[in-house]
């Protein structure tokens, strides 16, 4: 028989039994569907993390204090954990490690700020004219505070958006006075206000919208006590820029090279990470997660596919007389074999494609919507599509191979007889 | 033609072994009516489905037209049965819900033959249903059914039509109507006819009667108008 009319007798098979049927393809569009929409959410988590990460800067090395193995033993006795402001003029010594456009050394510390009656508690970052450039971070209005500005020791800010908004309201703050506390150091500076970051949008890792900036120099001037044992200033963070994305494997060798050098512990007390190295660590988080995600919608669809096993099963006994009589008029085994099997997949692929569409449908639902004051955003890729499709497709015919295997070794005689 | 030596068929129900057939040995021309009568049990639909490639025999051997089908794998006698047998049965064993010229056509289907569609709906002519060729067999009576069954077991032009009790499930004015379909597919078309039956009036219209009893040929008999 040929697959056109193989197709005919099992569509009209399908339809003498409408109900059922449509039954049976709703437990694949319901996997499908879960598939496609967990997936999406997992994939857009993915995209969402990564796309921080890219929006913090390009080709950025981040150097922090301290050994990347937290189970090991740390330095020898006596080495205090240093990474110190001199470490970061070292590497930005352009005879000590080639390929660097910037390095940005970064003190991080908890600060209260008041503004015109109001106050907030954020990040205070001590850093450099060049963060600007390293961080990508434009002024949406007013200026960056510069080299000069850093030399001189100037009391001047500049503040993230949430921050703007949270202190001066309203108002425009660009000019005003402000007070910061550090509770650390129990100490408070007023400083002026130079200008307001362009928001970035980022939450978690890379908000960098709740920060107020001010240069390095006048923070460990007035604001704080984070010294090394030779009175060194100690940094939180050094971020360097390498020229290229090419070198960035080159300049991470050569700053771990001299900071081995400077430090001179048994182990390094430190730890060179690029964004590359953040990005997938990330990525293999998210991935995980999606991985998770898609493996839990994929039971539903197994769920679905045991349902066309089931009913399949059941259309093979209920149709045992029609099995003889086709046997008898020279139906072959792979005739009964191929008609049952695209039932199966008929059923299988139909739900496959609805579900494709319910759960393209569900993740646009979802998209926006917050979960625990955190946006969800999904992204449909098409890999999960083609995926679940796929995965239908295999269902189908795994699970309508033992019914229509069964159906086509029935013996026409005992299957004529059937009643 | 058909010719069966010592076949037997054996099953065994138990641990007990029943002989539904006991080294039969039968010739069937071609072009012959033949009719296989016996009491119930007597093994005549065991014989039925050896003829008609359903079944293979236990011991001995059965040629179909010079081939030796006894040997035959499932697949190549299903297409053994598409091509030289057609079968009448007397629950009609049509399709449920398909239309009539569909039920015809499934043989020619199986063997992927072309204009199998001009073909069934020959067919039905050839029986006279051509104005129901669309009726599925609900809308159909029982004789009419018997007559798609039979357009159904000619559409393959044939060779044999193997009957087993055509008459069983029909009232006494469609048995002769059937019978007489049957048997003009003998005369004008020389298909061999193998009606199996328990009655003697349909056993008397054949050219030749086989008697069975518990899996023997008791008697075989040709009747003097045949000749
Ligand atoms: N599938 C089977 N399993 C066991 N015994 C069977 C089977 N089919 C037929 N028989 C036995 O074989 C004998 C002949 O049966 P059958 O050919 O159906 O007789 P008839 O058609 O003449 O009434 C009977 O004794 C019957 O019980
Ligand atoms: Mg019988």
């Amino acid at each position: 028989m040929s697959a056109l009319q193989t197709l005919r007798v099992s569509l009209a098979a399908l339809t003498a039994n409408a109900l059922r049927t449509a039954l049976t393809t709703l437990g694949i569009v319901i996997g499908v569907g879960a598939v496609i929409a967990l997936i999406s959410i997992g994939n857009g988590a993915q995209v969402t993390v990564q796309r921080q990460i890219q929006s913090l800067g390009t080709n950025l090395i981040f150097i922090t204090p301290g050994a990347t193995n937290t189970g090991g033993v740390r330095g020898g006795i006596g080495s205090a954990q240093t990474l110190t402001i001199q470490d970061a003029q070292a590497i930005g010594d352009p005879t000590q490690v080639q390929g660097i456009s910037a390095v940005v050394p970064e003190i991080l510390t908890g600060a209260q700020l008041v503004g015109t009656g109001r106050n907030a508690f954020t990040r205070l970052v001590g850093t450099t004219a060049e963060y600007a450039q390293a961080y990508d971070a434009s002024l949406a209005e007013g200026s960056f505070f510069t080299d000069q500005e850093v030399q001189s020791r100037s009391t001047v800010a500049v503040l993230g958006a949430t921050v703007a908004q949270e202190v001066f309201g309203s108002a425009d703050p660009v000019g005003q006075q402000m007070l910061i506390f550090v509770p650390a150091a129990r100490t408070s500076l007023h400083v002026r206000v130079l200008g307001v970051l362009r928001s970035k949008g980022g939450t978690g890792i890379a908000n960098v919208d709740d920060q107020v900036l001010m240069p390095i120099s006048s923070l460990s001037q007035y604001l704080s006590r984070q010294r090394a044992a030779n009175g060194e200033q100690l940094v939180n963070l050094v971020a360097v820029q390498a020229q290229r994305a090419s070198l960035v494997p080159q300049v991470q060798q050569g700053i771990t090279s001299l900071l081995d050098a400077r430090h001179q512990v048994a182990t390094p007390d430190f730890t060179v990470v690029s964004q590359q190295d953040v990005s997938a660590a990330y990525e293999s988080v998210t991935r995980n997660l999606t991985i998770v995600l898609g493996f839990i919608a994929g039971i539903s669809l197994l769920v679905g596919g045991i349902g066309i096993m089931n009913i399949m099963l059941v259309s093979v006994v209920e149709r045992t007389r029609e099995i003889g009589i086709r046997k008898a008029v020279g139906a072959r085994t792979r005739d009964i074999l191929s008609q049952f099997l695209t039932e199966s997949l008929v059923v299988s692929l139909a739900g496959g494609i609805v579900g494709v569409a319910v759960g393209i449908f569900a993740s646009r639902l979802i998209d926006g919507k917050s979960l625990n004051g955190q946006p969800l955003h999904t992204v449909v890729s098409g890999g999960s599509v083609l995926l679940a499709v796929g995965v239908s497709v295999a269902i189908g015919l795994f699970f309508g191979m033992y019914p229509a295997t069964r159906a086509a070794r029935l013996d026409p005689i005992q299957a004529l007889r059937y009643e | 033609m058909i010719r069966l030596s010592h076949v037997s068929r054996i099953y065994h129900l138990g641990g007990t072994e029943v002989r539904a057939l006991d080294d039969v040995s039968l010739d069937v021309e071609n072009g012959e009516y033949l009719a296989i009568t016996g009491p119930s049990g007597s093994g005549k639909s065991t014989l039925m489905n050896l003829l008609g490639c359903l079944d293979r025999p236990d011991q001995g051997t059965y040629e179909l037209d010079g081939q030796d089908v006894s040997t035959l794998s499932p697949d190549e006698l299903a297409t053994v049965r598409g091509r030289k047998l057609g079968f009448v049965f007397q629950s009609f064993n049509l399709l449920p819900r398909v239309p009539a010229v569909e039920q015809v056509e499934l043989p020619l289907l199986y063997q992927r033959v072309p204009d199998s569609r001009a073909r069934a709906l020959e067919a039905l002519r050839a029986v006279g249903l051509g104005d129901r060729v669309d009726h599925r067999p609900n809308e159909l009576s029982g004789g009419q059914q018997q007559r798609v069954a039979i357009a159904r077991a000619i559409v393959s032009e044939p060779s044999f039509i193997l009957a087993d009790e055509p008459t069983g499930n029909l009232a006494s004015g469609q048995k002769d109507e059937v019978m007489h379909l049957l048997e003009e597919m003998n005369r004008a078309r020389g298909i061999t006819l193998v009606v199996v039956t328990h009655e003697p009036e349909i056993a008397g219209r054949a050219h030749r009667v086989v008697a069975l009893r518990d899996g023997c040929v008791v008697q075989d008999a040709r009747a003097e108008a045949a000749r």
